[in-house]
């Protein structure tokens, strides 16, 4: 499959990550040979085979529910580039 | 505590055992043991650039501590005084972590995660952060937004990644030790270019609570050492169960070390056709079916196995790994820690510029192309393919071990390659993977240690790939080609 900057752009978007034009078409052509790699897994019949999303047998561990000391509030805002009054600072989004 | 002629040894060449057994004897201490491998990075990290961070101050502080302790008969732990870098993925308490990425240049994290934190209290001594590619992507250090890491053996050659800096530092003797992580070979492959011994523990083996995430179904913590021995030693640490990570696996530690001593005989040795395929270098083909033949001298029964899916690893593999790695860099968006960009329109643009500015070309790479293997439309051609192709690959392993107790073939189809040389062709870059990626797919444990040295001089790696939890087999077979060889005993000439 043919990836066109186009589509890049609008992927870009999807994922908040400002590309520049150059590096759009330079990302169209590299992602349609990675693709086109890609496409060679079209070879193997998976129409019954179960997917693997993580290779534990894990099921869901439980902890006892209880309270622990977490993280003190000024000390984790003390890394934001912009807090105020205990909260992280971001542009406005509602008018 | 004076020590006689006969004691007095090359510090920085004793192994993780000898040396704290001498610290903990107080034939040596802690403090003088750390100024040793602080004189070396001061000599040569200028040259080798494997840190990004040394924490000199740091380190004497708690080398200070462990002499302080012992001097009052306290036990200190089995690594006391062991000097040791961190890759800089680890999260590190009031220790800046870049994670070798502009993103995170200045993050100085508010707590320590889990396998640095079992690490000093065993009394091991971080050293520093050790450079690394960006987010962990890539196989030759050269994605560090933080500068190249070279290889000790030929400085103008990549030390392999993404781990590079600590398996260039271990070579290089900057320190005895290091952590690195290993989505898709970044402990295994970077150990192989570098001479020294990696192991990729089974997923889930090593807690990874404090690990910056990448691909979080195929990520795992793992040492990198001189010997396979150093390296049991440190991961008899950091593995076993962690609370705060609910991946990490309950059953018991097993016993490294001493697996290390138990030799091959009446294991079955698996060999896997399809790892000795067009594109291996024949040096390195050479060597590692030495190695092979070594191993039956030794008593292991070779036995011939297939693992069919292996050419679509690569495919697999980094469909998963992107996709992954789209949704876990999500997180860095401007507001709760590192860059921001200044004066956003809105907050679209703050999230979207902030991104831009502090990611690479090839973090920027892997989140449009995992981004897009998740997209509407594309879901199940890609992302939901590579997870049925993934069960297949995880089939060819569990059918082989059926068959064989490990499986032993080449850790990199080419040896350490010159810097620049691959940088314009992502796709050629992410092909010289494929003997490291099917373990991770797998969740198997993997080790690479030398097995030789090209005609160049360049080393070439051997890797040993076991069942889920086979730690101590593979190990048992690490070790027994290790004891009779020197090939981890040579140290390179680091040229400045």
């Amino acid at each position: 499959m043919k990836i066109t900057p186009e589509q890049v752009q609008k992927v870009g978007e999807l994922a908040r990550l400002q590309l520049s034009v150059d590096e759009t078409a330079a990302l169209a052509e590299q992602l349609s040979r990675l693709v086109a790699h890609f496409e060679q897994l079209d070879e193997l019949d998976t129409a019954a085979v179960e997917p693997t999303s993580h290779v534990l047998p894990l099921g869901c561990p439980e902890r006892p529910d209880t309270t622990v000391p977490s993280l003190a509030r000024e000390l984790v805002l003390s890394r934001a580039p912009l807090h105020e009054d205990g909260y992280f600072v971001v542009p406005k989004i509602i008018d | 505590m004076g020590r006689g002629v006969e004691d007095v040894v090359d510090i920085v060449e004793l192994t993780v055992t000898a040396l704290a057994e001498r610290v903990r004897g107080r034939q040596l201490s802690a403090v003088e043991v750390t100024q040793a491998y602080l004189a070396r990075i001061a000599e040569l990290e200028p040259t080798l650039h494997a840190f990004i961070t040394v924490d000199a101050e740091g380190a004497l502080a708690a080398a200070r501590t462990i002499d302080l302790r012992l001097a009052r008969g306290e036990d200190v732990g089995p690594l006391a005084g062991v000097p040791i870098a961190l890759k800089d993925i680890f999260v590190t308490q009031g220790l800046r972590t870049t994670c070798g990425s502009r993103i995170l240049a200045d993050w100085v994290p508010p707590y320590e995660g889990t396998p640095s934190a079992r690490l000093r209290a065993a009394g091991a001594v971080v050293l520093g952060k050790a450079n690394m590619d960006e987010f962990a992507m890539g196989s030759s250090n050269e994605n560090s937004a933080f500068g190249v890491c070279r290889n000790p053996w030929d400085v103008d050659r990549v030390p392999g990644g993404s781990s590079g800096g600590s398996a260039a530092a271990v070579a290089g003797r900057l320190c005895l030790g290091a952590l690195g992580t290993d989505t898709g070979g970044s402990i295994r492959q970077p150990a192989a270019l570098c001479g020294v011994v990696g192991i990729k523990p089974t997923y889930g083996r090593v807690s990874r609570y404090g690990v910056i995430a990448f691909a979080s179904s195929l990520d795992q913590v793992g040492p990198i050492a001189r010997t396979t021995e150093d390296a049991a030693a440190l991961l008899e640490v950091i593995a076993g169960h962690d609370p705060l990570d609910a991946t990490s696996l309950p059953q018991p530690v097993g016993r490294y070390r001493e697996a290390c001593r138990r030799g091959v005989r009446g294991l079955r040795i698996g060999v896997p056709a399809e790892y000795f395929a067009a594109g291996l270098d024949p040096e390195i083909e050479t060597a590692v079916r030495a190695a092979i033949d070594q191993l039956a001298a030794q008593g292991a029964e070779v036995v011939d196995i297939s693992l069919p899916h292996t050419k679509y690893a690569i495919a697999t593999y980094y469909l998963l790994c992107t996709a992954e790695a789209s949704s876990n860099l999500a997180r860095y968006d401007g507001v709760r820690f590192g860059l921001r960009a200044a004066r956003p329109r809105d907050l679209r643009d703050l999230y979207s510029r902030t991104r831009h500015d502090g990611f690479g070309p090839e973090v920027r790479r892997r989140i449009i192309l995992g981004t897009f293997a998740l997209s509407a439309g594309y879901y199940d051609a890609y992302y939901a393919k590579g997870q049925r192709v993934r069960t297949l690959i995880r089939q060819d392993f569990s059918r082989a071990f059926e068959r064989c107790d490990a499986i032993v073939v080449p850790t990199s189809p080419i040896t350490a390659f010159k810097l620049g040389e691959r940088l314009d062709d992502p796709l050629q870059m992410y092909l010289a993977d494929i003997y490291t990626i099917s373990c991770n797919l797998a969740g198997l444990p993997g080790l690479s240690l030398p097995c030789g040295f090209s005609r160049q001089g360049l080393p070439i790696g051997l890797q040993v790939l076991g069942p889920p939890l086979g730690e101590e087999q593979v190990f048992a077979v690490a070790g027994s080609y290790e004891q009779a060889h020197d090939w981890h005993r040579r140290a390179p000439e680091v040229r400045r």
